[in-house]
């Protein structure tokens, strides 16, 4: 029997919004702090290599490329940290009338920036300026 | 806890075979790492600079070392959860999709267990 032509994927004509920007932001920066993970485990291990193999990693961690990455990487992590709570929120059946959805979501844009810019200086802060 | 239905127990095979134990596991890893998380920040925020002498004696301590093997092992597991779903979404060929998850399993069961030693090797003083 021939195949008839079946109906395309929603996703092939949805128009592009807010909810599935937040959804791929979040997605992505999952796949980043997967990164910033072997980041930190490349840390502890200096660490426990001796001052030595420290004192090279924390050049290699003090370079300003690196530098770039791990800001990014805290901004992930916020992103995904306020977000994540507020897919917290939606698994516990609240939040989902279009204007709150609507609120959280640029509550959670606005929050990730500002508490990025925190982490960022606080921990820098706390670590000398070799974060 | 179980969120497994009655009849999903019965009959075995659900349209995807299971979900609802990833779906599980992924929010209390979730939650772990959000907790664990903000303290590894305020941890790092409040360590006095990142010198070699700071770190160990930080992780040194029996609570700031617990905290740090809790962090890495629930790191790994909610990285492992969430970068299976993004392969089985976007890599629709059996064959390199399993050969992904089996590389990225592997790479993250490798970094899990270097995070933890690591973090065991300071605790208890052998990175003087």
């Amino acid at each position: 029997m021939a195949q008839r032509a079946r109906p395309l994927s929603p996703f092939l004509h949805y128009r592009w919004q807010y909810t599935n920007t937040l959804s791929i932001l979040h997605r992505i920066t999952g796949v980043l702090l997967s990164l910033g993970f072997l980041v930190l485990v490349y840390w502890l291990a200096a660490a426990a290599g001796g001052p030595g193999r420290y004192a090279r990693a924390l050049e290699v961690l003090g370079s300003s490329p690196v530098q770039l990455l791990l800001f990014g990487a805290a901004f992930a992590f916020c992103y995904h940290l306020l977000n994540g709570i507020r897919h917290l929120f939606f698994d516990a059946g609240y939040g989902f009338e279009p204007a709150t959805a609507r609120k959280s979501a640029y509550a959670t844009a606005a929050g990730a920036v500002v508490l990025a810019l925190l982490v960022w200086f606080a921990v820098r802060a706390g670590t000398g300026g070799a974060a | 806890m179980s969120l497994r239905s009655p009849l999903r127990i019965v009959a075995g095979l659900g349209s995807a075979r299971g979900g609802s134990g990833h779906w599980y596991a992924q929010r209390v890893s979730a939650v772990a790492l959000a907790l664990l998380g903000l303290w590894l920040v305020i941890a790092l925020a409040s360590l006095g600079g990142a010198s070699h002498a700071r770190v160990v004696a930080w992780l040194s301590s029996p609570v700031s070392s617990a905290l740090a093997v809790l962090l890495v092992l629930a790191a790994a597991w909610h990285a492992l959860l969430g970068l299976q779903v993004v392969i089985e979404d976007y890599v629709s060929d059996k064959g390199s999709r399993a050969a992904i998850l089996f590389a990225v399993k592997f790479a993250l069961a490798v970094a899990a267990v270097v995070g933890v030693m690591a973090v065991l090797r300071i605790a208890f003083g052998a990175a003087a």
